[in-house]
């Protein structure tokens, strides 16, 4: 016996699997691009958001895709990268995670979550070749040892645990940078988002790929946290006056807050 | 050579339901029942590893009798079943029916097979509807179905143990009151040596529970909390 939802669908329905659709060619076009996703950590979890934006070459494919997703009710995931592909995995990973809890009675470790995840974007190597690639981020409550856990990956499957805080993205060279200067070991959860938000402005400034708040359309980007409750999103009024706020901040001060000198 | 001797197929028949319902008759009860915020789940259940009771997809479950590696091969099944089907169309394309119907056609044909030994099994297929509809399917060992209104008993002195159920149910009820009403029953159960007490340790009780903000409805309750549950009960 197997608990194996993908080795389930392997043998029964393998043209179901998202990585059987080999295409001979550049397919870069095929799809558009999902792009910042930024993850951190604080004592009472982790927190994960994402922008909005999904690209298709120079154009703007959509303004309010989501890119983070709770995989289950402890774990996170962010999707950068071709985002046909990334949501059908996505998909995949969570049905994944929920088949395994169900037919063993209990959920995998945070570990073991990370692993299944590795072996589904090895399994799409083919098509990360083809210019496919998807490139998650990982985060979740480690039940086990009591504290957020982040991992990102690269396209062969490779599998790193991330310390504190990670981006993944076109625009994670700037979120990176941003959050390097302002984030704390000691945030609260407030404190923790507003960080993720600043990062994805900053990402948005500097990256054509990544959509800031639209304030005309009133989107903003998606945060979920995973602490040992479970995973939940911040509310729509959460979102809004975390943004609000770093936007009144950046009107004085475009660049952002200031950090220390030493 | 010897000639295979001649049985009336209404003799194999009646042969194997009487091996099956021995089996099935053995095995400790399990009660479903409706109650204000969903359906309950309450089995005489001593292990906290072997379960009887199971979730098989967001608003479903799954509860047996019988022989413990007979149902969790088709607990198992459902499961598959389920998940493929809502990977491959929608999640609100998996549905109680289907799953019901599914495990009816192969208990049927195992049980009127005569290559296989019947299961020694009887399930409870429950699911949680959207607009209060809920419905519970009991399969046998034969693969009849029935659809029931309120409640399902079975296992041990299955007829004792719906009758107290028959005369106690109230779908509005609180989940207090339909546990306490479904341990009463089991209580009952006179196929068990002596009147027995059952309290948390020897309970396993799980419920679908309309009013928990995530898809996935199942919640198996902890021993503690169920103590807590049956605790309250004893000071009233």
């Amino acid at each position: 016996m197997n608990s194996s939802f993908t080795e389930l669908l392997n043998r029964v329905a393998p043209d179901l699997l998202p990585s059987r659709r080999v295409p001979t060619g550049p397919a870069e076009g095929l799809t558009s691009h999902g792009t910042t996703i930024v993850s951190a950590t604080f004592p009472h979890g982790v927190v994960m958001a994402g922008d909005r934006r999904a690209t298709m070459a120079n154009m703007i494919a959509q303004r309010d895709i989501q890119k983070v997703y709770a995989s289950d009710e402890f774990s996170l995931v962010g999707i950068a990268g071709a985002a046909g592909l990334a949501v059908e995995m996505v998909r995949l990973f969570r049905v994944e995670l929920e088949h395994y809890e169900k037919i063993e009675g209990a959920p995998l470790s945070l570990d073991g979550k990370a692993n299944r995840l590795a072996a589904l974007i090895r399994g799409n190597l083919g098509m990360a070749l083809q210019g496919l690639a998807v490139l998650p981020l990982f985060a979740g409550w480690d039940l086990a040892r009591d504290l957020g856990r982040i991992f990102s990956y690269d396209a062969t499957g490779g599998r790193y645990e991330e310390k504190a805080f990670h981006s993944v993205g076109s625009g994670s060279i700037f979120a990176r940078g941003s959050l390097k200067k302002l984030y704390r070991p000691d945030l609260d959860l407030q404190g923790c988002a507003t960080v993720v938000v600043q990062a994805l402005f900053d990402a948005a400034d500097d990256d054509s790929a990544t959509g800031g708040p639209d304030l005309m359309r009133g989107i903003y980007p998606i945060i979920m946290v995973a602490g040992p409750d479970g995973v939940h999103q911040l509310s729509d009024e959460e979102m809004t006056q975390i943004t609000d706020r770093v936007i009144e901040g950046r009107r004085r001060r475009p660049d952002g807050p200031a950090a220390d000198l030493v | 050579m010897s000639m295979p001797f001649y049985v009336a197929p209404e003799q194999q028949m009646k042969d194997r339901s009487d091996f099956a319902r021995k089996g099935i008759a053995r095995g400790r009860a399990v009660v479903v029942l409706r109650y204000q915020d969903g359906i309950c789940f309450v089995a005489e259940n001593r292990s906290l590893a072997l379960h009887k009771i199971s979730e098989i997809y967001d608003r479903i479950a799954f509860a047996a009798v019988g022989r413990y590696n007979e149902f969790e091969q088709l607990r198992i099944a459902g499961i598959q079943q389920a998940d493929l089907r809502g990977y491959a169309y929608d999640r609100s394309d998996v549905t109680g029916r289907m799953l019901a119907n599914a495990y009816a056609q192969l208990l049927g044909s195992t049980f009127s097979s005569g290559a296989d030994k019947p299961f020694e099994v009887e399930l409870v297929v429950a699911e949680l509807g959207h607009d209060g509809s809920d419905q519970i399917y009991r399969l046998t060992y034969d693969g009849s179905i029935a659809d029931e209104e309120n409640f399902a008993a079975m296992g041990g002195a299955t007829e004792t143990i719906a009758e107290v159920v028959r005369r106690g149910i109230d779908p509005q009820a609180d989940l207090r009151t339909a546990v306490r009403l479904a341990v009463n029953a089991l209580s009952a159960d006179t196929s068990a040596p002596a009147p027995r007490v059952l309290g948390p340790d020897s309970l396993e009780v799980a419920v679908l529970d309309r009013t928990r903000p995530r898809p996935r409805k199942f919640r198996r309750m902890s021993r503690t909390a169920l103590a807590g549950l049956l605790e309250e009960e004893g000071t009233k």
